[in-house]
C-alpha cells in the first residue's frame, strides 16, 4: 500500500503528464533552457540582456499599480501623482520604481546596445536579433517620451511641446501632422488622454510582441560571445557544444546574481537618489504644467539628450529634424556596415578600439551638451560630436573590410 | 574587451565628462541650507512659523494635517490648536481660503503651492531667497535670487530691514552684499536658524515620505547584500566544473 505522501506525489506526476501531452512544457524548457547550449565565456555585458527584461517586467508591475490611482486628465493627473506619493500606501515607492526604473531601462538597453557594438552580436546570422532590437529601441523612446507627459509637470508639458513640434518642420504635411498627434492646437487634456491609452497599453504590447521576436531570433542560432567564434562550428561526438553549457542551470543561476547585484544598485536609487540630481525626476517637473509660462530651459530626459543635441547643432530645423531622425535610423544598418572578417572587437585591430572609443565618448557628450544651456562654444562642440557620432558608422563601412586582424582562437578563451 | 579596456574607457568618459562642465549654475552663488530631515523638533519649529508666515497667501494643498500629526509625533488635538487655523478637519488638506483671482489681483501673481517647493526650487534657493530680502531706495521688496520677486518679506519683524550696499563691475553698479539698516526681533544667526527651520520644514513638506523611504531603504539593502552573496556562492558552485 502507499504512504499518503507519495500517492499525492504520483496524482501530481499524473496531472503533470496530462498537460504536458497537451501543452509542450517540457519540450519547451528543453529546447530553450536544458537542451539550448549558450557559450561558456559570457562576460559583465552579457547581463544586459536579461537585466532589460527584468525592468521591463518590473515596469509592466509598478505601472499596473500606478494606473490604478493615476487620473488622465489636464486637471487632476498632477494632484493625482502626488496622492500616489503621499495618501496611496508604499505608493511612493511604486512610483520611484517606475520613474527609476525608466532610466534604469535605458541605461540597461545603451550598454546592451553597445555591447552588440564591441562583439559583433548584430552580425551574421544574427541580423533580424539587432534589427528586433532597433525595432524595440524605437518602441521605448515613444514608450518613455509619452510616459513623461503624464505627471503633467512643466518639463511634461514643454517637453511635449518642444517634440511633437519638431514634426511640425516637415513641408506641406507638418502642421496638420501636430495636430492629428497632439489631437488639439496645442498640448491638451486631448493630448494627455491618448497618450496615456498609448503609453499604458498600446506600446507595451508592441514591445512585448517584439520582445519576444528579439528572443526567438536569438534562440534560433543561439548568443554570440566575446570571442565571436560559432560554437556549434565545434561539437563533441554527441552534438554538443564543446564550449558550451547549458543555460539552465548554469546562465540561470549566473544571471541570477547579475540581477541581484542590478537590484543592489536599483533599490539603492530608489531608496536614496531618486531623483538622481535631477536627471531621473527634474526639478521643474514638480511644478504643475502651466500653458502660459515657459520654463527658462526645456530640455528632454537625459536618455533623449544625445539627439537632442544633434538637432540643436544643425541651424536649420528641417534639416536638424532630418540628422536627427537619421541618427537613430542609421542603427538599423549596422550589421551590414561592419564588414570585417571577424566579429569581435578582440580581433579587429586597434582601429575598431579607437573607432569605438571615439563613438563612446561622442555620445555621452552629446547627451550632456544636449542637457546644457547651449553656449556658442557648446554648439561648436555638439557639431564636432555630432560629426565624430556619424564618422563612425562611415569609417566602419570602409575600413572594416580592408583591416588587417588578428589571428582567430581555435577554442573560446575562458 | 577585457578589464583593462573597459575602464580605460569609463576613464576617458569620465575625464571628458569632468573636463568640460555643461552644468552652469544658474543666478548668483547660493548657501548652503545643510537640512537634517531627521531634526523633528526643527520641522515642529518649521511647521510653525509655515501657518503663522505663510499659509495665509500660500497653500500646501497635497499636505494633509493629521499626515503632520503624525510624521511630527504630534498628537492630533495638539495640532488643531496649535497650527490649524482655519474651519477644517484633522484630516484635510492644508488649503487656504483666499481665492487665486484675488491673490493674483493684489499680488500681481497667484502665490504658488508651497508643497513641492523645495523639490522644484532646493533647499538651498530657499535658504538664501528668505534670507536675502531688501528694501530698495524707494522703499520696496526686493530679492536677491529672486529679482523683482511679488512676495513682500513677510518675516521683516524678525530680521529686520537689510539695504543693498552697491559696487561698480564693468562700469555697472551691481549689488555687492546687504547690510541690516534696521536690527528686527532676532539677531541675525536667530534668524538664520529660523530660516532654517522653515527651510527643513518645507523639505519634509515636499516629500512626507522621505522618511521612511530611507529607513526601508537600509533594510532592502542590507537584504540584497545577503542574497546577492548567496548568488554569488551559488554561481560559484554551479560553474566550478565549467574549465
Amino acid at each position: 500500500m502507499a504512504k499518503p505522501a507519495s500517492s499525492l506525489a504520483k496524482r501530481a506526476d499524473t496531472l503533470w503528464n496530462w498537460v504536458d501531452t497537451r501543452l509542450p512544457v517540457s519540450a519547451f524548457w528543453k529546447a530553450t533552457m536544458t537542451g539550448y547550449y549558450a557559450p561558456k565565456n559570457f562576460n559583465f555585458w552579457y547581463y544586459m540582456g536579461v537585466l532589460s527584461l527584468v525592468v521591463l517586467v518590473l515596469q509592466i508591475l509598478s505601472g499596473i499599480f500606478l494606473t490604478m490611482h493615476y487620473k488622465p486628465s489636464a486637471a487632476e493627473a498632477f494632484a493625482s501623482v502626488e496622492y500616489i506619493m503621499r495618501d496611496v500606501e508604499w505608493g511612493w515607492l511604486i512610483r520611484y520604481m517606475h520613474s527609476t526604473g525608466a532610466s534604469f531601462f535605458f541605461i540597461v538597453v545603451y550598454l546592451h546596445m553597445f555591447r552588440s557594438l564591441l562583439y559583433g552580436s548584430h552580425r551574421a546570422p544574427r541580423e533580424l536579433v539587432w534589427v528586433f532590437g532597433v525595432l524595440i529601441y524605437l518602441a521605448l523612446m515613444a514608450e518613455a517620451f509619452m510616459g513623461y507627459v503624464l505627471p503633467w509637470g512643466q518639463m511634461s508639458y514643454w517637453g511635449a511641446q518642444v517634440i511633437i513640434n519638431l514634426f511640425g518642420a516637415i513641408p506641406t504635411i507638418g502642421e496638420p501632422l501636430t495636430e492629428w498627434i497632439r489631437g488639439d492646437y496645442f498640448i491638451s487634456d486631448a493630448t494627455l488622454n491618448r497618450f496615456f491609452a498609448l503609453h499604458v497599453i498600446a506600446l507595451p504590447l508592441a514591445i512585448f510582441g517584439l520582445v519576444l521576436l528579439h528572443l526567438v531570433a536569438l534562440r534560433e542560432n543561439g548568443s554570440n560571445n566575446p570571442d565571436g567564434l560559432e560554437i556549434k562550428a565545434n561539437k563533441d561526438e554527441n552534438g554538443i557544444p564543446v564550449d558550451g553549457v547549458p543555460f539552465h542551470p548554469y546562465y540561470t543561476i549566473k544571471d541570477l546574481f547579475g540581477i541581484s547585484m542590478f537590484l543592489l544598485l536599483f533599490a539603492f536609487v530608489i531608496f536614496f537618489w531618486p531623483e538622481a540630481g535631477g536627471l531621473f525626476l527634474e526639478h521643474d517637473n514638480f511644478v504643475p504644467a502651466d500653458p502660459l509660462v515657459t520654463p527658462e530651459h526645456i530640455k528632454p530626459v537625459w536618455y533623449f539628450t544625445p539627439y537632442y543635441a544633434i538637432l540643436k547643432a544643425v541651424p536649420d530645423k528641417l534639416m536638424g529634424v532630418i540628422l536627427m531622425g537619421l541618427s537613430v535610423a542609421i542603427l538599423f544598418f549596422v550589421p551590414w556596415l561592419d564588414r570585417s572578417p571577424v566579429k569581435s572587437i578582440r580581433y579587429k585591430g586597434l582601429w575598431y578600439k579607437i573607432l569605438l572609443g571615439l563613438f563612446v565618448v561622442a555620445f555621452i557628450r552629446l547627451g550632456m551638451l544636449g542637457m546644457a544651456e547651449g553656449t556658442p562654444a557648446q554648439t561648436v562642440e555638439m557639431r564636432v560630436w555630432t560629426f565624430v557620432y556619424f564618422a563612425f558608422f562611415i569609417l566602419l563601412f570602409f575600413l572594416s573590410p580592408g583591416a588587417k586582424t588578428k589571428p582567430l582562437p581555435e577554442r573560446l578563451t575562458h | 574587451m577585457n578589464k583593462k579596456h573597459f575602464s580605460a574607457f569609463i576613464s576617458l568618459a569620465l575625464f571628458l565628462a569632468a573636463s568640460a562642465p555643461v552644468f552652469a549654475a544658474g543666478g548668483g552663488a547660493l548657501e548652503t541650507a545643510d537640512i537634517n530631515i531627521r531634526d523633528t523638533a526643527a520641522i515642529q519649529r518649521g511647521a510653525k512659523l509655515f501657518v503663522n508666515y505663510c499659509l495665509s497667501c500660500h497653500s500646501a494643498s497635497y499636505m494633509r494635517y493629521n499626515r503632520l500629526a503624525e510624521d511630527l509625533e504630534l498628537d492630533e488635538d495638539l495640532v488643531m490648536q496649535n497650527l490649524v487655523f482655519a474651519d477644517v478637519k484633522i484630516g484635510e488638506t492644508m488649503d487656504i481660503a483666499m481665492e487665486p483671482e484675488a491673490a493674483a489681483d493684489w499680488f500681481g501673481k497667484t502665490p504658488p503651492d508651497l508643497s513641492l517647493i523645495a523639490r522644484s526650487r532646493g533647499a538651498d534657493w530657499l535658504y538664501t531667497y528668505l534670507k536675502t530680502f531688501y528694501q530698495d531706495e524707494n522703499g520696496h521688496w526686493n530679492n536677491l535670487v529672486l529679482p523683482n520677486a511679488a512676495m513682500p518679506h513677510v518675516m521683516w519683524q524678525l530680521q529686520g530691514i537689510q539695504k543693498p550696499i552697491y559696487a561698480t563691475h564693468d562700469g555697472h553698479d551691481v549689488i555687492d552684499h546687504l547690510t541690516l539698516a534696521k536690527p528686527g526681533l532676532q539677531s541675525p544667526e536667530e534668524y538664520g536658524e529660523t530660516v532654517h527651520d522653515l527651510v527643513t520644514f518645507l523639505e519634509y513638506l515636499s516629500e512626507p515620505a522621505k522618511l521612511k523611504r530611507k529607513n526601508v531603504g537600509v533594510w532592502v539593502l542590507l537584504f540584497l547584500t545577503l542574497f546577492t552573496l548567496i548568488a554569488y556562492l551559488l554561481k560559484a558552485e554551479y560553474w566550478r566544473d565549467v574549465h
